[in-house]
């Protein structure tokens, strides 16, 4: 067997009961193992390419129309239905024929987020298994996998996974006696956040700086090298294998109405238990927080928790019922985005985790729009003064007007998201800004955020 | 622009067969352009081989200098200037050289609610570094503030060259690691 890591993994895989029927384990089997990558292993032991198998037999609208039924929706970020999205590529018809891509996005880099790396630690096959029945599905001709530039192990490993794929006839041409040929490249990223957002990405995969495209046109009718072009994660095309397996109805049974299926759940911050959990959709956060996550690991009471990656408006006590699903989430006025769950126990300085958000914002923003550039570049300085100890009373305000001037006039997305945390930080935590301001000092002590920075 | 591959010009007698020092190159190997070739040559359009080339440059040239660049346009034929302004968007690019050991070490929220902003500057520290300040006098280090590793549930985390990870670090593993390094357990930066 070829040999990619032999660093071990600390990382927490699994919990009292995942595996279940309550819990079940569709998305990291044998994850915690750096023996289960190989096809061998996916095949025997996880029910490997019997989903890509059945697929192939089926219709390609048959197999859209499944993934439809499971209700799934885009574990990226925006949680749009993927059978939905999947519809909307063009058909071929008489007179026009199309070439139709697939892009799965492994860009992975919303802070908070390290689930997609997991799946292409242990089960790569997973993913390529549910590109290749995205790939039937949608009667694509190639398939790209965008992967973060510092995940160069699981590139080669990925890279190895699809050889493996290839010689077992599951790539390559008339694939299991279809007449239908798909392949797939793997696109290496090189450091850039923005490079998640889906028209940035193709742009990046196309050999260009990794810019966001004007939509319209949506990549379904434009999209890679100018092809219609589906985009998704990577856990959302990974979870498609189990979805044909089961059935979609079947998959629509877990979680809850409008939010069905399992996500992987990234807990980070002051958790005792930081790690990776697979749930159904619509648990209470407070769940997973305590009875899951162990609470807090310093002992100090949580004061505040992103819940669906660095980009998601921030929750204090009164949000922790929440259940975490899409729609709930965004009722209780954040966003379930990409299951980072980030826990920030009472010492930790408000103006110095907003600081550090809003600094991330400013240095990945890609410069086109001016909102999104000069906007989050003030919002760090102002940030930066308050710290400091140079703040003024009207700062505050100042910062309140900039937000409302950022979101929703950007190209993409990245301008509101650094409004998300900006705006819920300082309405929820007012007290700590102000003090920040008056008292030129932290009101609380707890770890220091920044590097290199006095005032504290 | 002219296109046509020039042999590196050089005030240095080289032997035949023999390179210049990484730093100092302006061309591919025969190798590195046929690689190039190849990754063209499996994207719809060759424009997409511009990451991978630049990839590869870093490896062959040690960095992506000005001469890295124009490399990559010759191999691919295509404007340099485009290649400029994508080397010129992406942070792991480097522009300037960096130490046989180039570490990058994340302070993303996450790691810093577990001590990545302390861990970075006892990096430094040991280093004797700043962040993006070139290498250490001996040339064994340079520090880099990464951006989220994805890596935030075994925090903090730094990541040695291209290495796999290393997580939940603290003072002691970094010493760890940095004997690691001066004893060639890790592979050095782009080779
Ligand atoms: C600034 C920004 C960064 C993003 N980063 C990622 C990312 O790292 N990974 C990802 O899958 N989606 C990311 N997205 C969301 C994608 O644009 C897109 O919605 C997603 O890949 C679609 O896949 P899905 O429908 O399967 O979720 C990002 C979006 C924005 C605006
Ligand atoms: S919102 Fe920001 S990141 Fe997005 S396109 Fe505009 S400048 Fe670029
Ligand atoms: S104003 Fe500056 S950033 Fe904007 S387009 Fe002109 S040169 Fe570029």
């Amino acid at each position: 067997m070829a040999t990619f890591r032999t660093k071990p993994d600390h990382q927490r895989y699994t919990f009292e009961g995942f595996g279940s029927e309550k819990y079940p384990n569709l998305m990291l089997r044998g994850a915690g193992d750096l023996n289960n990558w190989p096809m061998a292993t996916y095949v025997a032991k996880h029910e490997g390419y019997m989903a890509a198998k059945k697929a192939l037999q089926m219709e390609p609208v048959a197999v859209t129309e499944e993934v439809k039924t499971s209700g799934i929706r885009g574990r990226g970020g925006a949680g749009f239905p993927a059978g939905l999205k999947w519809s909307f590529m063009p058909k071929d018809s008489s007179d026009r024929k199309f070439t139709r891509y697939v892009v799965c996005n492994g860009d992975e880099g919303e802070p908070g987020t390290f689930k997609d790396r997991a799946i292409l630690e242990y089960n790569p096959h997973q993913l390529i298994e549910g590109m290749i029945i995205a790939g039937w599905a949608m009667q694509c001709q190639t398939g790209f996998i965008y992967i973060r530039g510092e995940f160069l192990w699981l590139i080669e490993k990925l890279e190895y996974a699809i050889q493996e794929a290839r010689d077992a006839g599951y790539l390559g041409k008339d694939i299991l006696g279809t007449g239908w040929d798909f392949d797939l490249i793997v696109h290496r990223g090189a450091g850039a956040y923005i490079c998640g957002e889906e028209t940035a990405l193709l742009n990046s995969l196309e050999g260009r700086r990794g810019e966001p495209r004007v939509k319209p046109p949506f990549p379904a009718a434009k999209g890679a090298f100018g092809q219609p072009t589906t985009i998704n994660n990577v856990e959302t095309l990974a979870a498609v294998p189990a979805i044909l397996r089961m059935g979609g109805a079947e998959y629509a049974k877990l979680g809850r109405p409008k939010n069905t299926g399992t996500r992987v759940f990234c807990l980070s911050g002051h958790v005792k238990r930081p790690g990776l959990y697979e749930l159904p959709l619509g648990l209470p956060l407070d769940f997973i927080m305590n009875d899951l996550g162990g609470g807090s690991s310093t002992g100090r009471k949580i004061k505040a928790v992103i819940p669906g990656g660095s980009s998601a408006p921030v929750f204090s006590e009164q949000e922790f019922g929440t259940l975490m699903d899409f729609d709930s989430v965004r009722d209780a006025g954040s966003m379930a985005g990409s299951g980072g769950i980030i826990m920030l126990d009472e010492d930790t300085c408000m103006v110095q985790a907003c600081l550090r958000l809003i600094r991330f914002y400013a240095h990945e923003s890609c410069g086109q729009c001016t909102p999104c550039r000069e906007g989050c570049n003030w919002m760090e300085m102002i940030l930066h003064r308050i710290e400091h100890g140079h703040g003024r009373l009207a700062d505050l305000e100042l910062l309140e007007s900039i937000t409302p001037n950022i979101a929703g006039k950007t190209l993409c997305p990245l301008g509101d998201a650094a409004c998300g945390p900006m705006d819920s930080m300082l309405k929820k935590f007012h007290l700590e800004f102000e003090h920040h301001i008056t008292h030129k000092t932290c009101l609380v002590s707890g770890h220091q955020l920044l590097a290199n920075v006095g005032g504290h | 622009m002219n296109h046509s591959l020039s042999p590196e010009t050089t005030d240095q007698a080289l032997a035949p067969g023999e390179r210049l020092p990484r730093s100092q190159r302006t061309e591919f190997s025969p190798e590195a352009i046929a690689e190039i070739h190849a990754i063209a040559a499996s994207y719809p359009d060759k424009l997409a081989a511009t990451l991978p080339a630049l990839h590869i440059a870093q490896r062959e040239f040690g960095f992506v200098s000005l001469d890295a660049m124009k490399a990559v346009a010759r191999a691919l034929s295509i404007p340099e200037a485009h290649v400029f302004g994508v080397a010129s968007f992406y942070t792991m690019y480097q522009k300037k050289p960096v130490g046989k050991f180039h570490l990058q070490v994340c302070t993303n929220i996450c790691c810093a609610l577990s001590g990545g902003a302390e861990f970075l500057e006892k990096v430094c520290e040991k280093t004797g570094c700043k962040p993006g300040g070139g290498p250490s006098p001996d040339g064994l280090w340079s520090v880099e503030e990464a951006e989220c590793l994805a890596s935030c549930g075994s925090a903090p985390v730094m990541q040695v060259n291209a290495d796999v990870y290393d997580e939940n670090l603290d003072e002691a593993r970094l010493a760890e690691i940095m004997k690691a390094c001066e004893r060639g357990e890790y592979r050095e930066w782009a080779k």
